[in-house]
């Protein structure tokens, strides 16, 4: 790994918990613990791709990254900035930089709008330009989306799926961000929809120097689009690594049942593959098991030691993080 | 050879919808052997889902109508039963398995009721040995302490032991055809593998006939046997699971192998795009539905629709070219 990366974002030790009310005062019995501190770095220009299955608060981690929920505690500097400790208009300049694309395209998107509206609505909303200014740049933006112009006077239910996604991702270019969250921007989509819309953010990437944070539960697709990636298993992360070495040499047992259970487009290869499969489901958020988290569902969990403390993220080799402590 | 347990003959399905006539299945026509493990491929859209639910008059009618075809299963034609008949083949003959297990059970009964209902009602069981035989059922797919489960709501299970539950009331009666459609769409990855792997096991022990209906040409690689590939409301491609991946020639097939990455991929390659989107069924297809959308379309393509062809013995395509030169075959 190169040492010389600029780091743009660095999260550490962010804990969002969701409170949970009972009884007639609704006084607070518990906490769902979504993101239960984790740390990380994004490095400028890379996609840092965040696995895991439902419910293991990827999506938490995004938003709370971008403040859109306010964490329960820890930090997120940006360009040298806390955004947590950012308050009114020095939070809303700073929404400028740092943008999101959404996982439904069919909620995502103001029905009662236009398809030029929503795409210049941020643009009007931080006073970046004369209306026939956005009205130009709305029409630049669908290009770069490879949609005709012509279709800013439309509505969002006169389009597909992908061609949603795609005004989506107009809409998250629109005041030039640096940095852009993609929560599974994809999962909505059919197969071949999936790889016009990879395609897309990839060629954008490149365009325009773009950083993205990759959520999604897809390990190919996180693999295909990653420069490093992140698996998350109940609010915590267990492994992180670039593309290469998490794929070839996964060192967390989730991350090596998680990839056996990923099916090959290979009838060969799939004849002679080992599956490592997990038994059960993942355990309530609200209730998290003692210890190593995933040790109820691990098949190398070890009594007295995994149930006993949790292991921390710590380097393994450099640039591949690891929580285990069966991992030397 | 082993005998068709079913056989699908021309299948046409319209529905009447106020922007007109969709045409979701144009002449579908396939046979399933006791035995195999057919995995249907395609996407939304493209008449998998109501191939499968035309054949057992699942098709709410109006809207839908089957307009032509034949379906025989064991030599007889499902769609000229009476309402009686065609009862007793759904549910005791052919399970079906669904993709929402959560709007597919019903949420004020309890899993033991849904699961001894068909019971009493195609076996003529009795309560008694119902519930024995549900709990049997239960702890065949996997669910432990399987006689405490059956007084719980199916708002008391995660999304893979429900799934679990919908394969249980499937199987319940034996049936000799299990229809899967996209059951493990919903769910995750680890879970998806759970569910798999249990479905093969009950395959080897059962010995069931079994179509797999599916958008992810990962999951029909490990499964089934023979593969058919959809598009538009037409089988574009048809052939053995090793030949169609050894030997992918219909232009769409290629399209789709190509838009997803691979876990074991070494060196990151654009992803090959199928540009353009699904058709929209309105008008009766005369030329080649995937025309729009193919590289490879020529003058021809635009003209007619391409039959579905033998290219070799077992490995069918409904496609003008060859894909592997560019040219007319």
């Amino acid at each position: 790994m190169e040492n010389n990366k600029e780091v743009l974002l660095r999260v550490e030790n962010l804990v969002k918990h969701f409170p949970i009310y009972r009884g007639v005062i609704q006084r607070q019995v518990g906490a769902v613990r979504a993101v239960d501190g984790i740390s990380f770095d994004v490095f400028k220009g890379e996609t840092l791709g965040l696995v895991g299955e439902s419910g293991c608060g990827k999506s938490t981690t995004g938003r709370t990254i971008l403040q859109l929920y306010k964490p329960t505690s820890g930090s997120v500097h940006y360009g040298g900035v806390d955004l947590v400790k950012l308050k009114g208009e020095d939070m809303r300049h700073m929404r400028k930089k740092i943008q999101m694309i959404f996982q439904d395209p069919y909620a995502s998107l103001n029905p009662r709008m236009t398809v030029g509206d929503i795409i210049g609505e941020p643009m009007m909303v931080h006073n970046a330009g004369t209306a026939l200014e956005i009205q130009k740049r709305v029409a630049e933006l669908l290009e770069k989306v490879n949609l005709n112009p012509a279709f800013s006077t439309r509505y969002p239910h006169e389009f597909s799926g992908g061609q949603r996604q795609r005004i989506g991702i107009a809409r998250a270019l629109s005041l030039q961000p640096d940095f852009i969250v993609c929560d599974e921007p994809i999962s909505a989509l059919d197969v071949s929809i999936q790889a016009q819309v990879i395609n897309l953010l990839e060629d954008l990437q490149k365009q325009f120097g773009l950083t993205y944070l990759f959520i999604a539960h897809d390990l190919s697709m996180v693999k295909h689009i990653s420069d490093r990636v992140a698996v998350m298993y109940l609010g915590i992360i267990v492994e992180l690594a670039d593309r290469a070495t998490l794929y070839q040499s996964p060192l967390h047992p989730y991350t090596q049942a998680l990839l056996s259970a990923v099916p090959i487009p290979d009838p060969i290869m799939e004849e002679k593959r080992r599956r490592v499969i997990l038994e059960g489901d993942v355990p309530s958020p609200a209730n998290p098991p003692s210890g190593c988290r995933f040790r109820t569902r691990c098949p190398i969990a070890q009594k007295g030691l995994c149930d006993v403390n949790q292991p921390p993220l710590r380097e393994v080799t450099p640039g591949h993080f690891v929580a285990c402590h069966l991992v030397k | 050879m082993p005998e068709l347990l079913l056989e699908v003959q021309g299948l046409e399905t319209q529905f009447r919808t106020p922007e007109g006539v969709v045409h979701a299945v144009n002449g579908v026509s396939f046979g399933l052997k006791e035995g195999e493990t057919l995995g249907v491929v395609g996407e939304s859209g493209c008449g998998k889902s109501v191939t499968m639910l035309s054949f057992l008059r699942l098709i709410p009618n109006p809207p839908g109508k089957v307009t032509a075809g034949k379906a025989l299963y064991r030599g007889q034609d499902l769609l000229k039963m009476t309402d009686e008949e065609i009862r007793h083949v759904r549910g005791a003959q052919i399970g079906m398995i669904f993709q929402d297990p959560m709007t597919s059970l019903n949420p004020v009964m309890t899993i033991g009721k849904q699961l001894m209902e068909p019971l009493q009602l195609h076996l003529g069981m009795n309560k008694q040995q119902a519930a024995v035989r549900s709990a049997e059922l239960l702890e065949m797919v996997g669910i432990s302490d399987a006689k405490q489960h059956l007084n719980d709501y199916p708002h008391q299970f995660s999304g893979g032991m429900r799934q679990r539950v919908m394969i249980a009331m499937a199987l319940s009666c034996n049936p000799q055809i299990l229809i899967a459609d996209e059951p493990t769409t919903a769910l995750d990855v680890t879970i998806q593998a759970q569910i798999v792997e249990l479905v093969k096991r009950l395959r080897d022990e059962l010995g069931m006939t079994i179509i797999w209906i599916t958008h992810d040409l990962g999951i029909v690689a490990g499964l089934a046997q023979r593969v058919i590939v959809m598009y538009g409301g037409f089988i574009v491609e048809e052939a053995p699971v090793k030949e169609l991946y050894a030997n992918i020639s219909h232009p769409y097939t290629v399209g789709l192998i190509g838009s997803l990455p691979r876990v074991d991929e070494t060196v990151r390659q654009r992803l090959f795009s199928i540009e353009g989107m699904p058709p929209v069924l309105l008008n009766k297809p005369t030329a080649c539905p995937f025309a729009p959308r193919c590289k490879w379309v020529m003058e021809r393509c635009w003209k007619e629709n391409p039959p579905l062809e033998n290219i070799s013995e077992e490995h069918r395509i409904a496609c003008f070219v060859d894909v592997k030169t560019g040219k007319a075959r």
